[in-house]
C-alpha cells in the first residue's frame, strides 16, 4: 500500500526565509514557479511586439526603439540580426518558460499532492532544488540580453551550423552558449520535477485514491512528466554535443570542407540532421508536454463548472495515454523537407495522423462533457471553453502538414505559425490562465476580479482570432516565416496592409494581458477572502483550507470514496458530491 | 448569475464564430489570397491541399457552431440541474471513440490516398533520364548557380580549392568539370526548360539553406556537407522567385534568386554562350 510521511508538523517553525524563499513546500514552490512563469510571459509578450512593429513598419524609423533597445535599433530602425535573436528569444521563452516551467511546474506542484491526499511530494528538497535550478536557468538566459553580441539568435530550434559557428550570425556567439547552458540547466530541473511527479503520483496516494479516482489533471501531469523524463535526456545530450562543438572543436553537427564568409571552418565529420533528430526528438514530445497539462486542467474545469462529469472519464484518460506514447515516434514530420530519408518521411505521415485519433476522441469528449450541462461561466470556465475554440482549428490544420506533399509547400511558412499557436501556444496559455483563475483562491486564499477576468477573456478570445488567422492564408500564398521583412518578395509584399492590422491586433491583445497581471496581483493581496470550496468542487484540494496549511490536511489524511466527477448525481441533495462523502449518505 | 448575463457568453461565442467565419471568407475572397500560382507538374499537392481545405473548414465550421451552440443553450440557471451522463457503460464508451475514428479516416484518405504517398514516391525516386540538371548552392546570403555543360556532367568540387575567384571550388582538372558553366553568388539568374523536367541538386557551402519556389511548390533543404535532390516539371513560361525558406542568419529574408522559364531551344541557345570554367579557373 502507499507509504505516507507522518510528520504532523505542529512545532515546525518556518523563518520567512524557509517559508517564501529556500521553501520545501509544494505549494510555496508551485506559486514560485507561477510568479515566475507571469515575469517570463510579460517578458516573451514584449519581445513579440518589437517583431510585429518591425513587421508592420519594416524602414521606418520609430525613435522610441532606440530609446529601449539602444544599439540593436540604431536610428530606431530594428537590425535583421536583432530581429532573428527576437524570434529565437520569444520561442524558447515562450514553450519552454512560461508553458513548460510556468505550467507544469505551477500545476503538478500545486495540484499532484492536494489532489492525491498527500502532505507533500516524495522529495521535497528535490523539489526546491527543481525550482532553484530553473531559477538559476533564467538568470542566465535573462543575462544572455545583455551580452555584447546580444542573445541567441539561430531559431528556437537552434539549427546547427548557424548555431554552431560562432561568426555566423551575433546571435551564435556568446548568446548562443549561454542559451544552451540555460537550457541544459532547465532540463535538470524538469527532470528533478517531472521524478517527483511521477513518484509521488505512484506512491503517496491516500487511502481510497486509486489510479481509477485520480482527477484527469493528475493523470495530464502524471503522463507530461513521463513524456518530459523520456524526451528531455536526449535535448540534454543534444546541447552538450553542441557547446562541445562550440567550445572544443569536436565535431558532431558539423561537416568538413565548409566555408563560411570566404573562411574554411575547421570541422569535419559531422552531420547538421543528426541534432534536428535529436532536437525534435525532444521537440515534438514538448508540444504535448505543453499542451497535455492545459488539456487536463481545461477537462477538470469543464466538469465542475458544467456540473456533469467528465464523459467518458476512462476513455478520456486513455486517450490521454495514447497521446503521450505516439508523441515519441512523429518527431520526424518537422524534418520532411530536410533531407531525411524520403522512406522515413513516409511513416512518420502515418504516426503523425495516427495521433489525431486520441486527441480528436478528447476533444470530442469535452464537448460531450458541457452538452446539457448547466453550464457557469467563471472567467476560468470560459478560457476553457476558449481553449477548445482555439485548439480545434490548430488541430484541423496539424492535418495539412502530416501530410509530406502538401508540407513541401507549406513547411516554414506563416501557415505553421498560424498552426502552432492555435494547437499549442495560445491554447495552452488559455489552459494556464484558465488555471490560474480557478485555482487562484485555493493558492492565495483570496478571489480573483470576475469582471476583469471576463474582460480579459473576450479581449484574448478575439485577439488571438485576429492575429492568428489571417496568418493561414498569409501562409497558403506561400509567406515564408522568421523574415525580418516582407518587401523583397513579390509574393509577400502583398501583405503589408495585413501585416499592420496583425500588428495593431497584437499590441492591443498585449495589452489586454496587462488587465491579467494587474488582476493577479491585485487580488493576492486585496482579493476579497475565499471561502475552502468557492465553485463547489468535489476534487480533495477543495476539501482543506483555503489556502492549505503547511502539511495541507488537519492531523488526519482525506479517505477518498469516490470518482473525481460526482456532479448532479440523480437523487444527491446538492449537484455535487466530493470524493471525502463516504458511499453510504449517498443511498440513505 | 442571473439567466441573463450566461446568455451573454453565448450569444458573444455564436456572434463571434458566425461573423468570423463570413469576414474571412469575404476578406480572402476580395483579395484573392491563395496558393500563388501553379507552375510546375505537380498538382497533386494543390488536390490533396484543397481536398483536406474543404473537409478541415467543415469540420471546423462544425465544431466551432456546435460549442458555441452549447455555450448558448446550457448556460447554467439555480433552478435547473445538469443531465447526468458519466460515459462510462459501452454504448457511451463506443459513442466517445467513434468520432474521433471517423475523423481520421476522413483524414487519413485525403492525405494518404489522393495521391499523396505515390506524389512522394515520385519526388524521391528515380530522375527521368533526359532531365534538365541544375546544381544549386546556397551561402550567406545568395545562391551560386551551376549547369553542367555540354556533356551533361558536374565536374569535382573540392571545398580546399574555393576562393575569391573559384567560389565553387572547381577542379579544373577534372574532364567533366571543364565544360560546366557557374554563376557565382548574386550574380545569375536560374534559367529552366517549359515541360522538361529539371533535377535541382541542392548544396550549401556554410549552413543550412532552403531553395524554395512556392510557384512550382517545390522546397528542399540545403544541407551542409551533403547534397540533396528534387525534380519536377515546369509548366509555365514566366519570371518567378526562388526564396530560402530555412533560417541561415541575418540576411536570409533577403537571400532572393530570380527564376525564368523558358522553352528548351532558348535555354540552349542562352547557355551556349555562357563562358564555360574552363576559360574562367586555372
Amino acid at each position: 500500500m502507499t507509504i505516507h510521511h507522518e510528520q504532523v508538523e505542529v512545532a515546525h517553525k518556518e523563518s520567512f526565509i524557509t517559508k517564501y524563499i529556500f521553501s520545501t513546500d509544494h505549494k510555496t514552490i508551485a506559486r514560485q514557479y507561477l510568479i515566475t512563469g507571469v515575469i517570463w510571459g510579460v517578458i516573451g509578450m514584449i519581445l513579440s511586439w518589437f517583431m510585429r512593429l518591425q513587421l508592420a513598419y519594416p524602414n521606418q524609423p520609430m525613435p522610441f526603439l532606440e530609446k529601449i533597445l539602444g544599439k540593436w535599433a540604431e536610428g530606431g530602425i530594428l537590425k535583421p540580426e536583432f530581429y532573428v535573436a527576437l524570434i529565437t528569444m520569444h520561442g524558447t521563452i515562450m514553450v519552454f518558460f512560461l508553458l513548460t516551467a510556468g505550467l507544469s511546474g505551477t500545476f503538478s506542484n500545486y495540484l499532484i499532492p492536494l489532489q492525491i491526499g498527500a502532505r507533500d511530494m516524495a522529495f521535497p528538497v528535490l523539489n526546491m532544488l527543481s525550482y532553484w535550478v530553473f531559477f538559476a536557468a533564467s538568470v542566465v538566459m535573462l543575462i544572455s540580453f545583455f551580452v555584447q553580441t546580444g542573445p541567441a539568435g539561430a531559431g528556437w530550434t537552434m539549427y546547427p551550423p548557424l548555431s554552431a559557428l560562432k561568426n555566423a550570425i551575433p546571435g551564435a556567439d556568446v548568446g548562443a552558449t549561454l542559451w544552451l547552458v540555460s537550457m541544459a540547466l532547465f532540463i535538470v530541473s524538469s527532470l528533478l520535477g517531472a521524478l517527483n511527479y511521477i513518484t509521488t503520483t505512484l506512491n503517496f496516494r491516500t487511502k481510497g485514491m486509486s489510479m481509477g479516482r485520480l482527477p484527469i489533471t493528475v493523470w495530464g501531469m502524471f503522463v507530461t512528466a513521463i513524456l518530459g523524463l523520456l524526451s528531455f535526456p536526449v535535448l540534454l545530450a543534444g546541447a552538450v554535443m553542441l557547446i562541445f562543438d562550440r567550445e572544443f572543436g569536436t565535431s558532431f553537427f558539423v561537416p568538413s570542407g565548409l566555408v563560411l564568409g570566404g573562411q574554411p571552418v575547421p570541422h569535419e565529420g559531422g552531420n547538421p540532421i543528426l541534432w534536428q533528430h535529436l532536437f525534435w526528438f525532444l521537440g515534438h514530445p514538448e508540444v504535448y508536454i505543453v499542451a497535455i497539462p492545459a488539456f487536463s486542467l481545461v477537462g477538470e474545469i469543464l466538469a465542475t463548472n458544467a456540473r456533469k462529469p467528465l464523459f467518458a472519464y476512462k476513455v478520456s484518460v486513455g486517450a490521454i495515454i495514447g497521446i503521450g506514447a505516439l508523441s515519441m515516434i512523429v518527431w520526424g514530420h518537422h524534418m520532411y523537407v530536410s533531407g531525411m530519408n524520403p522512406i522515413l518521411g513516409e511513416i512518420f505521415v502515418i504516426t503523425t495522423l495516427a495521433i489525431s485519433f486520441p486527441t480528436a476522441i478528447l476533444v470530442f469528449n469535452y464537448i460531450v462533457t458541457i452538452w446539457r450541462g448547466n453550464l457557469r461561466f467563471t472567467p476560468a470556465m470560459l478560457f476553457a471553453l476558449g481553449f477548445l475554440g482555439l485548439f480545434i482549428p490548430g488541430a484541423l490544420t496539424g492535418a495539412f502538414l502530416a501530410t509530406a506533399p502538401v508540407d513541401i509547400q507549406l513547411h516554414d511558412t506563416y501557415f505553421v505559425v498560424a498552426h502552432f499557436h492555435f494547437t499549442m501556444a495560445t491554447s495552452a496559455a488559455f489552459g494556464m490562465f484558465a488555471g490560474v483563475y480557478h485555482w487562484f483562491p485555493k493558492m492565495f486564499g483570496r478571489m480573483m476580479n470576475d469582471k476583469l477576468g471576463k474582460i480579459h477573456f473576450w479581449g484574448s478570445f478575439i485577439g488571438v482570432y485576429l492575429i492568428f488567422f489571417p496568418m493561414f492564408f498569409k501562409g497558403i500564398a506561400g509567406v515564408p516565416r522568421r523574415y525580418y521583412s516582407f518587401t523583397e518578395y513579390d509574393f509577400t509584399s502583398q501583405f503589408v496592409g495585413l501585416n499592420k492590422f496583425i500588428t495593431i491586433a497584437a499590441l492591443i491583445t498585449g495589452a489586454v494581458q496587462l488587465l491579467f497581471v494587474f488582476n493577479f496581483f491585485w487580488s493576492m493581496f486585496k482579493g476579497p477572502k475565499a471561502d475552502k470550496n468557492p465553485w463547489k468542487s468535489t476534487t480533495l484540494e477543495w476539501q482543506t483550507d483555503s489556502p492549505p496549511p503547511h502539511g495541507n490536511w488537519g492531523p488526519e489524511l482525506p479517505v477518498v470514496y469516490r470518482g473525481p466527477y460526482e456532479y448532479s448525481v440523480p437523487g444527491a441533495e446538492d449537484d455535487y458530491i466530493p470524493q471525502t462523502v463516504p458511499v453510504k449518505i449517498e443511498t440513505k | 448569475m442571473s439567466e441573463k448575463q450566461s446568455k451573454f457568453h453565448g450569444l458573444l461565442f455564436l456572434f463571434f464564430f458566425i461573423a468570423g467565419i463570413i469576414a474571412s471568407v469575404w476578406v480572402v475572397v476580395r483579395n484573392g489570397w491563395w496558393m500563388p500560382e501553379l507552375a510546375s507538374d505537380r498538382e497533386t499537392i494543390d488536390r490533396i491541399f484543397i481536398t483536406i481545405f474543404i473537409i478541415a473548414g467543415i469540420l471546423f465550421i462544425l465544431s466551432e457552431l456546435t460549442l458555441s451552440y452549447f455555450v448558448l443553450r446550457y448556460s447554467g440557471s439555480p433552478s435547473r440541474k445538469a443531465f447526468y451522463l458519466p460515459g462510462s457503460t459501452k454504448k457511451e464508451i463506443l459513442w466517445s471513440i467513434l468520432p474521433g475514428t471517423l475523423v481520421v479516416i476522413i483524414l487519413e484518405i485525403s492525405a494518404e490516398f489522393l495521391g499523396g504517398a505515390s506524389m512522394w514516391g515520385r519526388i524521391h525516386g528515380e530522375v527521368p533520364k533526359d532531365a534538365f540538371l541544375v546544381e544549386i548552392t546556397g551561402e550567406q546570403f545568395a545562391w551560386s548557380i551551376r549547369y553542367p555543360g555540354s556533356d551533361g556532367k558536374f565536374g569535382r568540387t573540392d571545398p580546399k580549392l574555393i576562393s575569391y575567384e573559384n567560389p565553387l571550388g572547381i577542379d579544373i582538372t577534372d574532364e567533366n568539370a571543364k565544360d560546366d558553366i557557374v554563376f557565382p553568388a548574386g550574380q545569375g539568374i536560374l534559367y529552366l526548360p517549359l515541360n522538361h523536367p529539371v533535377v535541382f541538386l541542392i548544396r550549401s557551402k556554410d549552413v543550412i539553406h532552403s531553395p524554395y519556389l512556392p510557384n512550382f511548390r517545390v522546397k528542399q533543404d540545403a544541407v551542409p556537407g551533403m547534397t540533396t535532390r528534387t525534380w519536377f516539371i515546369p509548366k509555365k513560361e514566366g519570371e518567378f522567385e526562388l526564396a530560402c525558406a530555412e533560417l541561415c542568419g541575418l540576411g536570409h529574408y533577403r537571400m532572393k534568386l530570380p527564376v525564368v522559364v523558358k522553352p528548351m531551344e532558348e535555354v540552349q541557345e542562352w547557355l551556349s554562350e555562357q563562358t564555360p570554367a574552363v576559360d574562367l579557373y586555372y
